[in-house]
């Protein structure tokens, strides 16, 4: 239990520090592949001080309190991944958690807000089946739902579970806000939607929805290496290469429409996910 | 005394009282007892039955010739047939020995039903009278018949939670079609008329399957009781207990006999909240709750499974292209009444208790946003989503309680959330194929969920135009009180659920399955957590004083081009307003494909179902 | 150390101008000149700016843009004006319906002359905005400061 709950605490203060460093390494790379120098690894860091420092300008009275609930929760289900705790519960609280951060949209009605909050509904609704897929598969794999014991299981996770770890992979992109499933909240070169979901969202409160972002990247790595668990090195390394391969997709693709993103992890969690699945149950004999 | 209002407040808000405390005693007094058996006072009670279901029979007969309507007159003549037949000519009847009963299973029936129930009765008096006097002034009053018919319907779901013999449970069975077919026609025009004729029609359907099993039960296997059903093999029952299914998912309100409950939203408000959350279709999944343990593993259990599945999952997506929102309430409870009777198929000791639990959380979160929605009716005159912006502001205490309500129909930590992560292990454990129905409709859950959510709190008027609409000014007693109840129900439901679970519910399946489940004690505490967390929300924390996070309120961002923070100067420099639209991506999800799809696989495996029955 | 040197985030409109000064703007988050080595971001939100930039002339028809603009940028910010449009009017300075720079409409901190400003020029004239918004961010932490006194007391 106390090594449970030091886990826990250590992800609280580590996680934006690690996250933060994460997206500094982001932006140096992104900017290498775009043939610039970039800005230092720890922009993020000053970024999100000097917001702190800015005056709260609101469009609404009360749309702040909407991105606190959002950070509360989203470090709360990182909390419970690394507690160990049981992975529905944790993908349950994350959904609470993106609940309150598109509502916080709604909220500051903006015209720009109130898309980027409708296309995030769609983001997550498109995603929401491959991450619950993730959860069945492991819960068949392992026999628990508990990713105390998942992380224990003797056996290399992905060659039970390759189709999950590509779809899971697949909506990562979107996960982690990146091109070309940008589409609620787009970088801040390109601005058809302004910043989306993040649009009436200044000073402060946009500081806390970046560091939210940092401890989601963490835990969504994390949940990454949960398929390598049984091989800690093979873990590490995936986690690099995927997170790798992302900035590369980033940067390769445009934005797509959200049909396509909608429709394209539906069709992933239906054949990558579910047929994964399928094979599972059918080579266990349930 | 019903003729005018004072009289009938009295009457009513006493019976309400009553019956909620009555439920509560009887809670108290057998909250220990496994079952208990009830017999009649006197024998010439049981004779009465047949007479009073004959009587029921004419009624129904007489309210088709006059509007015309062969097919349901068929049904009935068919049906009373089957029973008159057993009555009268068979020798095969079987006395039944313990005509009533009782187990926790229907305590907590009886509970909702009363509770419940009883609330929506008490509302049914404040909407009625605006109802009458400001809203339908062309629909006749006859408040005193339709208070008569609502408390009919709930004294038939008590007879029905406490029948044994299956006679009397197909008595109030009838009864609550009956009363649901006198309801929905209440306002008598046209739209009504015909809607109400479809749910007769369907639940006749539902009424001839479980005549034709009671007969069967009768003839083949010596049973007249539920108790004895439940003891038999269901291999050798299994014509009567497909019939039974029919019957409950007719009643329950499941593809392909879903149409009904869609159709019955013309209905008044507090009609739908009473079809939707505490009777008529909790009918339906009582009963196939019921027979699960007969369910497992058969083919039967397999279709009522596959069924609720598909249910869940068409109608999950079916309420994303809808706009108005009863509409939406009414596939959503079909949605979830699909998992419950997904649960009964599956028919586990898990699969069990989270049905019993989506039973409990489903009847007061459902209730409570028909009771908000029917308040917002009369108060914007539309039932249309998309007038609902602003809401938070113009009808603050509705419009948090329905958010409340809809938080309680899918977000963690709350009720249905929880059941539905037991139905998501439970599935997963009886077979993993079947989540893939389960997963893809709780994605489109969220979403239509959301969307409502958010057009209640966004603003895109001034708010002082939305609180000058003083909507809410003169809400009266008798509608604010049943709202703010059923809204703290929906809270105290899940903090109190481990209570429920460990008195009432694990000692049920424990008694039926011989082994029970329940929630870890680590999860339990996360849980509470989490609630804990939320009911700070209403809670204004940011701080008070002028300082670095006290926020300036500026202009929403329009490009630069306001007029102010909710209207914009256009290109022709005039001034448009901001206004925008949810998504409702009818091109993916219309209605009427969806319905269509579902209906004709689900009669797929109904009849394919019979086939298989039959032979054996 | 209030980092406002560090990450200065812009926001740019281009008011009425020839676009000259407005692809230089651009110009300068080119491989060439990467601004985004100093962690200046080009937001295109006002709520998330510190410096506004204004490239052009204003006139009647965007004056109230460039005034909405200003006002929904939270404290501390800075403006500056970019190219001699902005500066002064430049050579629309004449036209019936133009009332010369920003500085008509809101206080203009920098002025970057040019026709057009090259890029080296605008990045210089953020980085003399940095001084600027630390200087105002220490004012507003003073005024907060006494505030607090005088409400203590
Ligand atoms: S200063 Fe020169 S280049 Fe810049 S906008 Fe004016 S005219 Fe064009």
């Amino acid at each position: 239990m106390s090594v449970r709950l030091i886990s826990a605490l250590s992800f609280v203060v580590f996680a934006p520090l690690i996250g933060g460093l994460i997206s500094g390494i982001d932006r140096r790379i992104t900017a290498r592949m775009q043939g610039r120098f970039g800005p230092p690894v720890l922009q993020p860091f000053y970024d999100v001080y000097k917001l702190l420092q800015k005056e709260n300008v609101i469009a609404r009275v009360r749309q702040n309190a909407y991105i606190d609930f959002y950070l509360l929760f989203v470090i709360f289900s990182g909390m419970l991944l690394f507690a160990g705790q049981d992975l529905l519960l944790f993908i349950f609280s994350l959904t609470l958690a993106s609940v309150f951060f598109i509502l916080a949209a709604f909220k500051g009605s903006s015209p720009y807000s109130l898309v980027g909050a409708q296309r995030e509904l769609l983001l997550v609704m498109g995603y929401e089946p491959m991450v619950l897929f993730a959860a069945v598969a492991f819960y068949m794999a392992t026999g628990s739902f508990w990713v105390s014991k998942i992380i224990v299981h003797p056996v290399l996770l992905i060659k039970l579970l390759p189709g999950i770890f590509l779809g899971f992979f697949y909506i990562l992109t979107i996960k982690l806000r990146k091109s070309p499933y940008d589409l609620s909240t787009s970088h801040h070169g390109h601005q058809e939607l302004v910043k989306g979901l993040t649009t009436e969202f200044a000073g402060p409160s946009l500081a806390m929805i970046e560091v939210a972002h940092w401890y989601e990247t963490v835990f969504l790595l994390a949940f990454v290496y949960l398929f390598f668990a049984a091989t800690p090195w093979l873990g590490a390394l995936a986690v690099v290469v995927c997170y790798f391969l992302e900035i590369l997709i980033d940067n390769v693709f445009a934005r797509a429409k959200w049909e396509v993103a909608v429709k394209s992890s539906w069709l992933v969690a239906a054949v990558l996910g579910f047929g994964n699945v399928a094979v599972l149950y059918l080579l266990k004999g349930f | 005394m019903l003729k005018n209002d004072t009289g009938r407040r009295v009457l009513v808000i006493s019976s309400v009282v009553a019956i909620g405390l009555l439920s509560i005693k009887l809670l108290v007094d057998y909250y220990a007892a496994t079952v208990v058996y009830f017999h009649l006072p006197a024998k010439w009670i049981e004779s009465l039955v047949f007479p009073a279901e004959v009587a029921i029979g004419l009624l129904i007969l007489g309210m088709c010739f006059r509007y015309r309507r062969w097919f349901p007159a068929l049904l009935v003549l068919a049906q009373s047939g089957l029973i008159a037949w057993l009555e009268y000519f068979s020798t095969k009847k079987v006395i039944s020995e313990n005509p009533f009963f009782l187990d926790k299973f229907s305590l907590i029936m009886a509970l909702i039903i009363g509770v419940v129930g009883g609330l929506i009765a008490v509302y049914a008096l404040g909407y009625m009278k605006v109802f009458q006097e400001d809203y339908h002034k062309e629909v006749a009053d006859r408040r005193g018949m339709f208070f008569l018919v609502l408390f009919l319907f709930i004294g038939a779901m008590f007879g029905i939670v406490f029948a044994n013999d299956l006679i009397w449970m197909y008595f109030f069975w009838e009864i609550t079609t009956l009363a649901s077919f006198l309801l929905i026609g209440y306002k008598g025009n046209k739209e009504s008329i015909d809607n109400s004729f479809k749910a007769l029609l369907y639940n006749l359907i539902g009424g001839l399957g479980f005549a034709g099993a009671i007969v069967y039960l009768n003839v083949r296997a010596d049973c007249a009781d539920l108790s004895q059903v439940l003891d038999k093999n269901p291999v050798t029952i299994s014509l009567a207990l497909g019939l039974l299914a029919v019957a409950g998912l007719t009643k329950s309100a499941q593809l392909p006999f879903s149409r009904w409950l869609l159709g019955a939203m013309v209905a008044p408000s507090p009609v739908s909240a009473l079809l939707h959350s505490s009777t008529m279709v909790k009918a339906g999944v009582y009963l196939l709750i019921k027979l699960a343990p007969l369910f497992k593993d058969t083919t039967v259990g397999y279709v009522v499974a596959l069924v609720g599945g598909i249910t869940f999952l068409v109608s999950s997506f079916a309420a994303i292209s809808q706009s108005d929102a009863k509409k939406v309430l009414a596939h959503s409870t079909i949605a979830n009444l699909g998992l419950i009777v997904l649960c009964a198929g599956i028919g586990t000791s898990e699969a069990v208790w989270a049905a019993i639990l989506l039973v409990v959380f489903h009847a007061v979160a459902k209730c409570l946003l028909f009771l908000c929605v029917g308040s917002v009716e009369h108060a914007l005159h539309s039932r249309s989503i998309e007038s609902m912006d602003g809401l938070i502001l113009a009808m603050p205490k509705t419009a948090w309680m329905m958010l409340i309500g809809m938080a309680g129909m899918f977000l963690a930590p709350f009720g249905m959330l929880i059941s539905k992560w037991a139905v998501l292990k439970a599935v997963v454990d009886a077979n993993p194929l079947l989540t893939v129905l389960l997963i893809y409709g709780s994605a489109a859950n969220l979403f239509f969920w959301v969307k409502w959510m958010g057009k209640l709190i966004m603003l895109e008027r001034p708010s002082e135009e939305l609180t000058a609409l003083k909507l809410e000014a003169n809400i009266s007693r008798t509608i604010s009180v049943p709202l703010f109840s059923l809204g703290f129900l929906t809270v105290a439901a899940c903090l109190t659920f481990p209570i429920m679970s460990a008195v009432l519910i694990e000692p049920y399946v424990l008694n039926v399955f011989g082994a029970t489940v329940s929630m870890t004690r680590g999860n339990l505490i996360i849980m509470v957590l989490m609630l804990g967390m939320l009911l700070l929300f209403p809670f204004n924390l940011e701080p008070k004083r002028k300082g670095r996070w006290m926020p300036r309120v500026v202009d929403a961002y329009l490009a630069g081009v306001n007029y102010d923070s909710y209207s914009h100067v256009n290109s022709l420099g005039g001034i448009s307003k901001n206004a925008s639209r949810n998504y409702y991506l009818e091109k993916y999800f219309s209605e009427s494909v969806l319905l269509n799809a579902g209906i004709i696989s689900t009669v797929t495996l109904l009849v394919v179902m019979f086939l298989m029955g039959s032979k054996i | 150390m209030a980092y406002f040197k560090k990450s200065p985030w812009i926001i740019h409109y281009d008011a009425t101008s020839c676009n000259g000064c407005d692809i230089e703007v651009l110009a300068a988050l080119t491989p060439l000149y990467d601004v985004e080595r100093f962690g200046i971001i080009n937001t295109g939100n006002p709520k998330h700016a510190d410096i506004f930039l204004v490239t052009g002339a204003v006139n009647e028809q965007n004056k109230m843009v460039v005034k909405n603009i200003y006002d929904q940028m939270p404290e501390p910010k800075a403006v500056i004006a970019v190219g001699i449009c902005a500066c002064s009017g430049g050579i629309f300075r004449e036209c019936y319906n133009v009332l010369g720079g920003p500085d008509s409409v809101i206080p203009v901190d920098i002025y970057v002359p040019g026709c057009a400003a090259r890029p080296e020029a605008i990045i210089d004239g953020v980085v003399q905005a940095l001084g600027i918004l630390e200087k105002k961010h220490l004012a507003r932490k003073e005024a907060r400061k006494q505030h607090d006194r005088i409400a203590a007391n």
